[in-house]
């Protein structure tokens, strides 16, 4: 696999280490609620088709990245800073 | 031919060597193939000499000579010879070479001759024509198709015993070296805008559309020589012989700055995103590899676009006794005759099923051979074929099939059934067989494109939707693609190679078609022959006859994935190439179904068998992966001392002294040296983190589980990281410098996977917060000093302004200092000793210089180098959990740690570290032991059980995690997790080692066993 980072261009799958998915949202703050924190934690969707995921490019600018990928073909449609995305989910918040 | 004979022969030099060499052949033409036959080589079979030529195969040596019997078969051990001319051969698989570096399973059809090289047989036992493993095949109706699911069942007992051993041992191949190999490898990576998989003519038309248009071309080819099919046909391009086009081709490609052609490479497997993985094989056509040259080398490619154009491989015909020596591919008969000047046999039969195979008649004619029949298992063999062979003096068959093969080593007639029903005997000892040919679709399926049928050529040709996304495009194209002539592989090479280029935003096109001579095409499959008497092979290298895929139908096992795995067919080396599509059609006229309702099996890396060596390059041994070494490493070598590894670090041990004949002896002198007077610890490989910005305390707040934003600057403080699951990621120091900025450490183990998880909270979690970060670990050499003496001896290096009084640096005090005059330099008042303690931490450049700085300041003082061994021996004797406590499986409730954690703050892991399984009360928690009989030895990995317990999983109550021999105390003492622990101080329990035949009773104790309340610390 080759993943375009966005900072250090396609580079080899072994750069970087993989998560999993990026969907859950940890709930913040000590209003959170100990269900919604074992759904953070432990719960995941196994989707057949696109799904986003973190993953890290620890050989190169150690920067988290949202991948999104089609996990039946492993096409990848595109790649953003995951500091982006939060940014961007906080300002939409 | 007679040893004596070839002896002297050598003994001849050179000058007069060919002629008689060529006399030694008896099968090499006199001219014609891209031979030398001015440069003999010497080489042996199974311990007799033989000579080649440079440019042989090791194949085409041994036909030369009229070695027909190559090999024993896997299961029946039938004498076997070459089928095939190329890497998809199943019979010829021979040992290469002796001692380190034989190599076993390797196809005698891709092994490049070299002088001296030694090959030998497999598989057979006491020898290749006699081998005693042949009564096999008058048992095969017990070693039928799974015949190990049932017929070895019982007694069951003796599976293990006797039935396994016995198959594995008669059922073997060849036999691994059983040394180190003493050759090298290596890796590169490559990038490239069209990679062109294969070197024939449509690969290099490919390459040429590609090239021409400025794209950055790497051509691959598993062969040796470039030119496909081009090098084993008599095939004519814009009316000249094709040699002229090819070597005109390759003239122009090597005169093309950014065209790389790779002979000797296979590209073995396709992956994602234009990533694919090769190997060239170097150094495998000498007999050792130049001094410092590889041996093979693994190529990493990342092409934008890819040419698949790696041909298509033939189909043999299944009847009986078609396993017999001297039964060969059609293709790989003329392969034989035109590329290598050698005749597979004086007199040769061709079985055909479509126009393709008559071109065997001429080829073998034209190269003095006898053609002693063609048969054509369509009912109308082509007339003007027949006439033309019929004129050469062949007899021909048309609508026949062969019904049986005679010859006890060696193919010596073949039984004909004709139209008619009548069968008749026509000698030969070669029978070249063409049932079509099917397109190399492997490294198209490897990323699990599904390959349709082509009726047209009655095979799988690649299908829709090979690659995916705008980088990963790969094209097939020539008889990859199911475009068999040669006149489709110039032009759909040509084609490919330009839209491969133009797709990579080059102004590519397409080169003119050259015209080529007519060729027919025409071709009706038989997948069996109707009748015919004896065994009849689908899958050679597994021994998979039509009779085991009937069997296999009998028993239900039809989906093709059943079919492989039950009868093995398409398994083993060669990964069915040569069986696949028969076995299919043998189930779909069974089942009465179609082949592609049948379906196909998919393919997967590698294409070819690739050496574990290759993959791993240089990476072995000491090179393993990369080593890191400590600031103060010279003088540690200088000094003696043991290494230990962690992780990547080669950490000192301990450093021994003259005289002291047992590692405890020197690591109890050095915990006494400490705890009396000084001693100096590399702590270089502590993870240093550097964290700053105006929310830097915020982002700590939230990372730790204990207060850390209300930490003053110049204080260092314990950093308790837990995982969102509760559990305990590590621990640590943060040292506050600024306002805005801190310095965390972490253990060496953990110092990569924390800075991922903090780099994740600060760009994932919590975006918002203005924090920075970078490792420093690298920068700064760190060293513990400690012990009475530390701060005596400290003052010898660090500059005379700044005050190293209890008053200005207390216990969890840090500080900016200058040693040696002016060197930058902290100090942090951290002690994991228990002692009077500091961390010094010197830019890593002037580590070195530190450390001996501080042995010779300590000197006055008595100081000593102590090692990881002294250092672990002391943070046990004073209770603190390290690595083999924060284990992936505790909380800090266990390790007790509890009191430390904020309850007014989120923190990663607050809510989890609640669940009920991780606040159980019952939970074994940190506690200490020691032997109640205090000469007794703990060990780790003991686990406790009640006094009267009888051991077992239900009655654990917990292990001892870390075990030291205190010199302080004068006996061992351990750090255990066990059930309720710090409630049960006093009472005892056994440490049950039955591994290690240890079973000690021992005392629950608080875990600090060392001036428990840390009254020299603060000295």
């Amino acid at each position: 696999m080759r993943i375009r980072c966005p900072y250090c261009g396609a580079r080899d799958n072994g750069e970087f280490s993989y998560l999993g998915d990026a969907a859950p949202r940890r709930p913040e703050g000590m209003a959170a609620e100990p269900a919604q924190m074992f759904d953070y934690v432990y719960l995941r969707d196994n989707p057949a088709g696109a799904i986003r995921e973190l993953w890290y490019h620890a050989a190169g600018c150690r920067s988290w990245l949202v991948v999104t990928r089609d996990t039946r073909t492993h096409a990848i449609a595109g790649v953003a800073a995951a500091r982006d995305v939060a940014l961007a989910r906080e300002a939409g918040r | 031919m007679s040893t004596t004979t070839l002896t002297r022969l050598e003994g001849a030099g050179p000058a007069a060597a060919p002629p008689s060499a060529l006399r030694l052949q008896p099968f090499r033409t006199v001219s014609g193939g891209l031979i030398d036959r001015c440069s003999p080589l010497p080489f042996s079979f199974d311990g007799r000499r033989y000579m080649g030529v440079q440019g042989d195969t090791l194949a085409s040596a041994l036909l030369a000579n009229g070695v027909r019997l190559v090999g024993r078969s896997f299961k029946y051990h039938r004498p076997r010879g070459l089928l095939a001319a190329g890497s998809e051969e199943p019979n010829a698989l021979v040992e290469l070479r002796g001692g380190a570096r034989r190599e076993p399973n390797t196809r005698a059809t891709v092994a490049e001759l070299y002088a001296g090289l030694e090959a030998a047989s497999q598989n057979r036992w006491p020898s290749l024509a006699l081998d005693a493993l042949g009564v096999n095949g008058l048992v095969a109706p017990v070693l039928a198709a799974g015949f190990y699911y049932k017929t070895f069942m019982w007694p069951a007992a003796l599976w293990e015993r006797l039935y396994e051993p016995m198959i594995r041992r008669v059922a073997g191949l060849g036999r691994a070296a059983g040394a180190d190999d003493p050759d090298a490898y290596e890796k590169v990576h490559a990038h490239c805008d069209v990679l062109v998989v294969g070197g024939g003519p449509a690969g290099l038309s490919a390459a040429l559309a590609a090239g021409r248009a400025g794209a950055r071309v790497i051509l691959v080819d598993e062969d040796f020589v470039l030119g496909g099919r081009l090098n084993a046909e008599r095939r004519e391009i814009d009316g000249s012989p094709a040699a002229e086009w090819l070597s005109a081709t390759l003239a122009e490609l090597r005169s093309l700055p950014e065209v790389r052609l790779l002979a000797r490479t296979t590209l073995f497997g396709v992956y994602d995103h234009g990533a694919y993985g090769a190997v060239e094989r170097e150094g495998d056509h000498l007999a050792v590899p130049p001094e410092h040259a590889p041996r093979q080398r693994l190529w990493r490619i990342a092409a934008r676009q890819a040419v698949l154009a790696a041909g298509a491989l033939e189909r043999p015909h299944v009847f009986g006794g078609n396993d017999r020596p001297g039964i060969m591919l059609a293709g790989a008969v003329r392969t034989y005759l035109n590329r290598f000047g050698v005749l597979p046999g004086h007199s040769v039969a061709v079985l055909t099923s479509g126009d393709d195979g008559w071109r065997t008649v001429d080829d073998v004619a034209a190269a003095g051979g006898r053609v002693a029949a063609v048969i054509d298992t369509r009912a109308e063999a082509p007339p003007e074929l027949r006439r033309r062979a019929e004129a050469l003096g062949a007899r021909v068959i048309a609508g026949g099939h062969v019904a049986g093969t005679r010859g006890r080593l060696a193919l010596a007639s073949v039984d004909v059934a004709g139209a008619g029903g009548r069968t008749e005997r026509i000698a030969c000892d070669c029978l070249a067989m063409a049932n079509g040919w099917n397109p190399l679709v492997h490294l198209d399926s490897h990323l699990s494109a599904r390959p349709v049928w082509s009726e047209a050529i009655h095979a799988f040709v690649p299908g829709p939707g090979h690659g995916h996304g705008p980088d990963a495009g790969m094209r097939a194209a020539g008889a990859a693609a199911g475009r068999l002539t040669l006149a489709e592989c110039l032009e759909t090479g040509g084609r490919a190679g330009a839209e491969a280029a133009s797709a990579c935003g080059f102004a590519a096109v397409a080169p003119a078609v050259p015209t080529t001579d007519p060729e027919g095409v025409a071709h009706v499959p038989l997948w069996r022959a109707p009748r015919s008497r004896g065994k009849a092979f689908v899958d050679f290298q597994n021994d998979v006859a039509a009779s085991d895929i009937e069997l296999a139908h009998r028993e239900g096992f039809r989906a093709v994935e059943l079919l492989k795995r039950y009868t093995t067919l398409g398994m083993a080396t060669d990964q069915g190439k040569t069986s696949n599509l028969s076995g299919l059609g043998i189930m779909a006229e069974l089942t009465g179904r179609t082949i592609p309702g049948v379906g196909t099996t998919m393919f997967r890396p590698p294409y070819t068998p690739v050496a574990i060596g290759a993959f791993a390059g240089h990476h072995r041994g000491r090179d393993f992966r990369p080593t890191r070494q400590v600031a103060s490493h010279a003088w540690c070598v200088e000094n003696g001392a043991v290494f230990v590894e962690a992780g990547l670090w080669r950490r000192p041990a301990y450093v021994p002294r003259p005289g002291e004949g047992d590692w405890m002896v020197s690591v109890s002198r050095e915990v006494e040296t400490v705890r009396a007077r000084v001693g100096l610890c590399d702590m270089t490989t502590l993870g240093k983190i550097d964290i700053q910005g105006p929310d830097a305390a915020a982002f700590l707040d939230r990372v730790c589980a204990n207060a850390i934003g209300t930490l003053p600057v110049g204080r260092c403080g314990y950093a308790v990281l837990l995982r969102e699951d509760g559990l305990m990621m590590d621990d640590g120091t943060v040292a506050r410098l600024g306002e805005s900025r801190f310095v965390i450490t972490v253990s060496s183990a953990h110092a990569a996977k924390v800075m991922q998880h903090l780099e994740f909270c600060r760009q994932w979690l919590w975006p918002g917060l203005d924090v920075r970060m970078a490792s420093v670990s690298e920068q700064w050499a760190q060293y513990a000093l400690a012990g009475p003496r530390a701060r005596d001896t400290l003052r010898g290096i660090v500059d005379p302004d700044f005050d190293l009084a209890d008053a200005a640096l207390p216990v969890l005090g840090c500080a900016a200092v200058t040693v040696g005059g002016g060197i930058p330099a902290r100090l942090f008042r951290l002690s994991f000793s228990g002692e009077l303690a500091y961390e010094i931490a010197v830019p890593a450049g002037y580590g070195d210089a530190a450390w001996r700085a501080l042995m010779a300041a300590g000197a006055a003082h008595g100081i000593c180098a102590y090692g990881a061994e002294a250092l672990s021996v002391m943070r046990i004797e004073k209770g603190y959990p390290a690595g083999a406590e924060i284990n992936g499986q505790t909380t800090a409730g266990d390790l007790g740690l509890g009191a430390l954690l904020a309850a007014d703050k989120d923190y990663v892991g607050r809510l989890m570290k609640d669940r009920p399984g991780l606040a159980d009360p019952d939970r074994p928690v940190l506690a200490g032991f020691h032997p109640v009989d205090r000469g007794a030895r703990l060990r780790a990995g003991a686990h406790f059980f009640g006094l009267c317990a009888t051991p077992s999983l239900a009655a654990d109550e917990g292990s001892m995690t870390s075990v030291a021999y205190s010199p302080t105390l004068g006996h061992w003492i351990g750090l255990g997790l066990i059930r309720r622990g710090s409630a049960r101080h006093g009472e005892r329990v056994r440490a049950y080692d039955p591994v290690r035949g240890g079973d000690v009773v021992v005392e629950i104790c608080p875990p600090a066993f060392v001036d428990p309340n840390g009254e020299k610390l603060h000295a």
